[in-house]
């Protein structure tokens, strides 16, 4: 699905990721944790295709293919997704038109046509339905004025609209009341496949208790220094990144 | 021969076409000697440093169209809101045309203001209001000199016109070049609502330029929905000079959507005669090549416990330049007054530009005003957003741009007319927003 190979990327001259190397197989869901600064909303970012970040070296392939000059909206139509950790505000712009203009663009991009209007209301029911998310919240204006929790819901629910191949959740917990982290939780598990895989990035364990890793890395200046099962990541919740620190130093 | 001679010597012409024993004909005479002494305005004016004429002067204007023209509405029905039941006053080239109107008498007056200016049982209301609250500036001067023709409006108290008015002005090309002037008053009675729509329209590339000044005076609890479509060719140039005088607890809103035209100056002029009231301003300007749009706006807070919005947002592309010159002023007396004024800005090009200066003059110690401008690009991260969603960089950009002119429609209450202005936002932004609204 996703293999990358020793991976450098930079913003305004400074490296910010220095080596990465990363292999995703299809049905597995990997965890990337680490200390704040280590580069891991910069890797989110990168693969997704943000032009900001100077790729300066190595190579990021989505099922063989190259996609390191693909633009972001490419790499959305082969399956990418991120869920943002600060979604952006679209005045103006409902919940339900910004998913149909979205879907209808990816449609476009194959070369199909648009979704038809009765298909989408379905799909927008089902999905809707799977993250909890009320009627009335569909037709309010994308994010805005929306509480940490909503945002983060209403990432899940455009997730779950596109039916990406690769998912990757940039801190989708942060901000997250218990319940909201169990409905985001739970609708990234339904979405889960043999045939799809996902990125959870995360400071904390608590979201890996709903979202079991079969993978998890550290992430420390911007190589990946330790990678384990999921217990690795209830071992850096007893005991922090300072032993792991201390071992790359040694 | 310059345009000002021109005028002033053609002065004598128009007089053999009105009356000119009425007393409208004396302030005829006043504005004429006055605009002779003043002439047109020039950039050393600190009201006009960011905006020259000089472009728009050179042409031979006539002044007076000898032509007649017709037109089919099918040919011009794009250029009205058709699919509301409305009032119509239209004018080609500057002369009425009974044949694209809906006019009425039925319990109000929506007519021509060369009846009311030569009717007697209008004579009263010309009296009372006629050049009352326009200004002695120069164009308005001018206007005012010329003044014959053009949309008069008389709700009497306690109406509630349901049937918006829509005054239209085409130019047909007939003349090489073309002035209009058109002189429009609307008053509005106590408890009275009344909304009106507003557009200049030259069907060819042939020079036209319109000074225009329309007074309005809203009495008690009445309300003004005022709406100007400004979408003219490049060779069109437009002045509006309008002027709201409000009573007590009356509500008065202009929306100015520019979205096309060589130079478009709105002076927009609002004097709060009462308390309680509440004076609203919203724009959306969208130009580019080497379009021009200067908004002058001004409020004045006389009495107290008023309130004042304006909420301006423009997008500039290729060479386009705009200004924006808010005036807020609030006398001793005006005490908790509110007001509210932001103008925000984005520029699409290296070689657009906008001159905006927020004026407050605050003479009352117990107010709240402020004032907020912006001028930017459009934000990266937003659109990474959009397109991590496959929504590709052009359409991204339109969204955004959508997005942020957008809240100023959401005091539009006409959804015919909200529904043509998002249109024609999404085709001046040159996307499909791809849904309907």
């Amino acid at each position: 699905m996703l293999k990358i190979n020793n991976l450098h990327a930079s913003v305004e001259d400074k490296a910010i990721l220095r080596g990465i190397n990363l292999e995703v197989k299809p049905g597995e869901v990997h965890a990337i944790m680490g200390p704040n600064g280590s580069g891991k909303s910069t890797l989110a970012s990168v693969i997704a295709g943000k032009e900001e970040y100077e790729v300066e070296e190595g190579e990021i392939l989505l099922e063989g293919e190259n996609i390191d000059e693909l633009a972001a909206e490419e790499r959305a139509h082969k399956g990418v997704f991120l869920s943002f950790q600060y979604p952006v505000e679209i005045p103006g712009v409902s919940v339900t038109n910004f998913m149909k203009t979205a879907i209808n663009e990816t449609r476009k991009a194959k070369g199909l046509e648009d979704m038809p209007a009765n298909e989408m209301l379905k799909m927008i029911r089902e999905k809707s339905e799977l993250l909890e998310i009320d009627r009335k919240f569909l037709s309010r204006s994308l994010n805005e004025g929306f509480s940490g929790g909503e945002k983060k819901r209403n990432e899940i629910f455009q997730m779950a609209m596109l039916e990406p191949k690769l998912a990757i959740l940039d801190e989708t917990d942060s901000g997250l009341d218990i319940d909201a982290l169990r409905i985001v939780a739970n609708g990234v598990n339904k979405l889960k496949s043999k045939d799809n895989a996902v990125i959870v990035i995360t400071h904390y364990q608590r979201l890996l208790d709903y979202i079991v890793p079969d993978y998890v890395h550290v992430l420390l200046d911007g190589k990946i220094v330790k990678s384990g099962s999921a217990a690795l990541a209830h071992e850096l919740e007893a005991k922090g990144y300072d032993w792991i620190k201390e071992e790359v130093n040694a | 021969m310059e345009l000002k001679e021109k005028l002033v010597s053609s002065f004598m012409a128009f007089e053999d076409m009105v009356d000119v024993d009425s007393p409208v004909h004396d302030i005829r005479t006043e504005a004429i000697k006055h605009f002779e002494n003043v002439g047109f305005p020039t950039k050393r004016q600190e009201a006009w440093k960011y905006t020259s004429l000089n472009s728009v002067l050179k042409h031979d204007y006539s002044v007076f169209p000898k032509h007649e023209d017709a037109l089919e509405f099918r040919d011009v029905k794009k250029y009205f809101i058709h699919d509301i039941d409305s009032y119509k006053i239209v004018f080609i080239d500057g002369k009425y045309s009974s044949h694209l109107s809906q006019t009425t008498h039925d319990g109000i007056d929506v007519c021509l203001m060369s009846a009311a200016l030569t009717k007697p049982k209008y004579r009263l209301v010309i009296e009372n209001y006629f050049n009352k609250i326009a200004s002695k500036d120069s164009l308005s001067s001018l206007n005012t000199a010329f003044s014959a023709e053009g949309a008069y409006i008389h709700i009497p108290k306690n109406k509630l016109v349901e049937k918006p008015i829509q005054i239209l002005h085409f130019s047909t090309g007939n003349e090489a070049a073309l002035m209009l002037q058109p002189r429009n008053l609307v008053v509005v009675g106590e408890n009275s609502h009344v909304q009106i729509i507003e557009r200049h329209q030259s069907l060819t590339d042939n020079p036209v330029l319109t000074n225009s000044v329309t007074e309005i005076f809203t009495n008690k609890r009445a309300i003004v929905d005022y709406y100007k479509i400004q979408n003219d060719r490049e060779t069109a140039s437009l002045i509006d000079n309008t002027f709201i005088n409000q009573k007590q607890e009356s509500i008065a809103k202009v929306h100015t959507f520019s979205f096309g035209g060589k130079i478009t100056r709105n002076n927009l002029n609002f004097y709060q005669n009462g308390e309680r009231i509440d004076s609203t301003m919203k724009g959306i300007t969208i130009i580019g090549n080497k379009q021009h749009v200067d908004h002058n706006t001004l409020v004045h807070h006389i009495e107290p416990n008023c309130e004042s919005h304006q909420d301006y947002k423009g997008i500039f592309g290729d060479s386009a330049t705009g200004v924006f010159n808010g005036k807020v002023l609030v006398e001793k007396e005006a005490q908790k007054t509110d007001a509210f004024q932001a103008n925000n800005n984005i520029l699409l090009s290296d070689k657009a530009s906008i001159n905006t200066k927020p004026q407050l003059e605050i003479f009352a110690d117990d107010v709240k005003c402020s004032h907020g401008c912006t001028i930017g690009q459009l934000d990266e991260s937003a659109m990474f957003y959009l397109r991590s969603r496959g929504i590709p960089e052009k359409e991204a950009r339109g969204l955004l741009m959508f997005a942020f002119s957008n809240n100023v429609l959401d005091s539009v209450k006409i959804p015919e007319l909200k529904n043509r202005i998002t249109k024609l936002i999404a085709s001046k932004l040159g996307v499909n927003i791809g849904f309907d609204l």
